[in-house]
């Protein structure tokens, strides 16, 4: 009984870790639907929107209520500025290309929060309440659990919003059929940039959530990994897919890393990954729009 | 003109001897350069030239499989640690020498390569370099976790290894030597039928499979080779530094091989070779210039330097990408009067 109780708790506390990861592998499927690009840099960009809230509330002391628009907004612009000014002119150019340019800025970003931020963890200011949540009698850490319903919140009004608004029918058009498109009156690059900052604002919000949970480091965007673990579980280009597979890979690391040590918690996701990646290359929910030889 | 009548024959003839002349004089300077170098008495400077010929020999591997085959991996590192501990295990527990140690070592590393390429029987493109990805984090969990064959996170210490009776200018010649002919080798292999094949794949796999080449085969065999020069890398390197460890086979060291082919130049092997030889150098020429700038502003820029080399590296990447996508290869070409090379900026799938 004992151990069972243990296991509902790991269990709830990798589900609720889940939804960061949900959170910013949409961020990661609707830049790849619209333009191809796999965004290697998206943990840096969770990084960037962190300290981005660090820097306008503990360094220029504004209350948390003006810092987190200041971060999403700014996670949003430099999302639309790495767009702009590093992806479009490479677009329709190799996969190669496309993937190393995101490792590359990756490196960029990185480097530059450690020269202006150091290195060392910081703490930033909680947003997010401390009291713990009892479901029954299973206690879930605050920040997790509240950091969980935000990111469920803002996912499910996103996939809202992309599915049935206007502009996210646009951005769907643009996907799946870029000619046709612009022939019936979209503005492509308009609907390029709007997915990168979208997917901007998302991966902040998902890195001020991780952050305020573990603390900020430059180091913070390896999380990336797991994202794209998700990412090729759920399919590529499934964003329902995403929510599914999020949940189950952060309740998978959370069961691993219990009870077998944190070396597996990367080591296990990936083996899913390779296995989906034999047998089912589209992933689990994914279009069948896999390029296959 | 009027030499060419004289002589009788066509000028172009005469620029493409005289051309292929230069270029053999330019490769007697190289060696002679390469073949004298340790006469500097440096061990430092020993000690990178033995790590950038180490290097060559891994992103020639790398530039075999993605830049001429057209496979995006992201998990060389890890064949690099699968022949670094087959290496290591078989000098510790066999005592087997070198040369043998080098061989099983690449192959053990092209069966693994195989094995992870097995997605490649059906996926392609950007679903093929997760698979990789995959690997890289598979092999280096192995190599953590199997503490009993690779001694864990500490890794394996192994004896040196003194090769010509030289100490560390032996095992210099030795790698310079191996590098010279895995590169050699690689230079051959695209005037066979199999290199050729392998560039067909890359271009339009389609049309290749109408011309009766074998993809499958033929990624697999690419995919597989680019291990094995990886495998090569990773055995002279555990020889060199003596001790293996998972942390010198991190996503980070993939990243970097890829790094150095597409700043040394894609499906070029000089470009594989001016590409190891920047990479592995640039951030030792960017430590002593913080450390001059250091002493010479009084502050400590110590604390920077690890994050300016992580910007630098970024920068560099980016912005060859952008503005010199054919790599130092493009600047070389330049030099020497040579405009467009095709097929440089081919697709990868």
């Amino acid at each position: 009984m004992d151990v069972l109780s243990q296991f509902v708790e790991y269990s709830v506390i990798g589900i609720a870790s889940g939804g960061i990861y949900i959170l910013a592998a949409l961020g990661f499927v609707v830049v790849y639907k619209a333009s191809n690009v796999f965004n290697f840099a998206l943990g840096e960009m969770m990084m960037m929107g962190a300290y981005f809230f660090f820097g306008v509330v503990v360094q220029l002391h504004f209350g948390t209520l003006v810092g987190l628009p200041i971060a999403l907004i700014g996670s949003a612009v430099l999302a639309m500025l790495i767009e702009r000014f590093l992806l479009r002119p490479m677009l329709g150019r190799p996969v190669i290309v496309l993937v190393m340019i995101t490792f590359g800025l990756g490196s960029i970003l990185r480097g530059l929060a450690a020269i202006v931020w150091t290195s060392d963890v910081l703490t930033i200011p909680d947003f997010l309440p401390r009291q713990p949540l009892f479901i029954g009698s299973i206690l879930v850490p605050g920040k997790l659990a509240w950091g969980f319903i935000v990111a469920m919140v803002i996912s499910l009004s996103f996939i809202a919003y992309y599915r049935f608004s206007r502009a996210g029918i646009a951005l769907r058009a643009t996907s799946s059929d870029l000619t046709t498109a612009e022939g019936l009156g979209i503005d492509a690059r308009r609907a390029f940039a709007q997915t990168w900052a979208i997917s901007g604002a998302l991966s902040a919000t998902a890195g001020l959530i991780l952050a305020s949970i573990n603390g900020l480091t430059p180091q913070l965007g390896g999380v990336v990994i797991d994202i794209i673990a998700v990412v090729f579980l759920g399919g590529i280009s499934s964003v329902g897919g995403v929510v599914i597979a999020g949940l189950f890979i952060g309740w998978l690391e959370t069961i691993l890393g219990a009870y077998l040590g944190a070396n597996w918690q990367s080591f296990l996701p990936f083996l899913v990954v390779l296995l989906v990646m034999m047998f089912r290359p589209r992933g689990l929910f994914g279009e069948k729009r896999i390029e296959r030889i | 003109m009027t030499n060419a009548v004289q002589t009788g024959r066509p000028t172009l003839l005469r620029t493409k001897r005289q051309g292929s002349l230069a270029a053999a004089a330019g490769w007697v300077v190289v060696a002679v350069l390469v073949i004298a170098f340790p006469a500097l008495h440096n061990v430092y400077f020993l000690y990178l030239a033995t790590l950038v010929a180490i290097n060559v020999i891994g992103a020639t591997g790398l530039n075999l499989t993605v830049g001429y085959a057209g496979i995006l991996s992201i998990g060389h590192s890890a064949f690099m640690g699968v022949g670094a501990y087959v290496g290591a295990l078989m000098m510790l527990y066999l005592g087997t020498p070198l040369l043998l140690n080098i061989v099983v070592g690449a192959l053990a590393a092209f069966l693994v390569g195989l094995v992870f390429a097995i997605p490649a029987l059906r996926i392609k493109g950007v679903f093929l370099a997760v698979a990789t990805l995959a690997a890289q984090f598979m092999l280096y969990f192995i190599f953590r976790q199997w503490g009993a064959v690779t001694g864990g996170d500490r890794g394996l210490t192994l004896p040196v290894t003194n090769i010509f009776g030289l100490g560390d200018v032996g095992f210099y010649y030795f790698t310079v030597l191996v590098a010279a002919l895995l590169c050699l080798f690689c230079r051959n292999l695209f005037r066979t039928r199999v290199g050729r094949a392998f560039i067909a794949v890359r271009e339009r796999d389609y049309a290749a499979t109408v011309l009766g080449i074998d993809v499958v085969r033929t990624k697999l065999l690419a995919f597989g080779l680019g291990a094995a020069y990886a495998g090569v890398a990773g055995v002279l390197n555990s020889m060199y530094l003596r001790v293996v460890n998972p942390e010198q086979f991190t996503l980070t060291v993939s990243i970097f091989f890829l790094a150095a082919i597409i700043v040394g130049g894609r499906a070029s092997i000089l470009g594989s070779i001016l590409g190891a030889a920047f990479m592995t150098l640039m951030p030792e020429a960017l430590r002593l210039l913080l450390d001059a700038g250091g002493a010479a502003t009084g502050r400590d820029l110590i604390a920077v330097t690890s994050p300016l080399r992580e910007l630098v590296f970024g920068v560099m990447i980016v912005a060859f990408l952008m503005f010199e996508p054919r790599g130092l290869m493009g600047f070389y070409e330049r030099l020497r009067g040579r405009a467009e090379v095709l097929g440089a900026e081919a697709e990868v799938h």
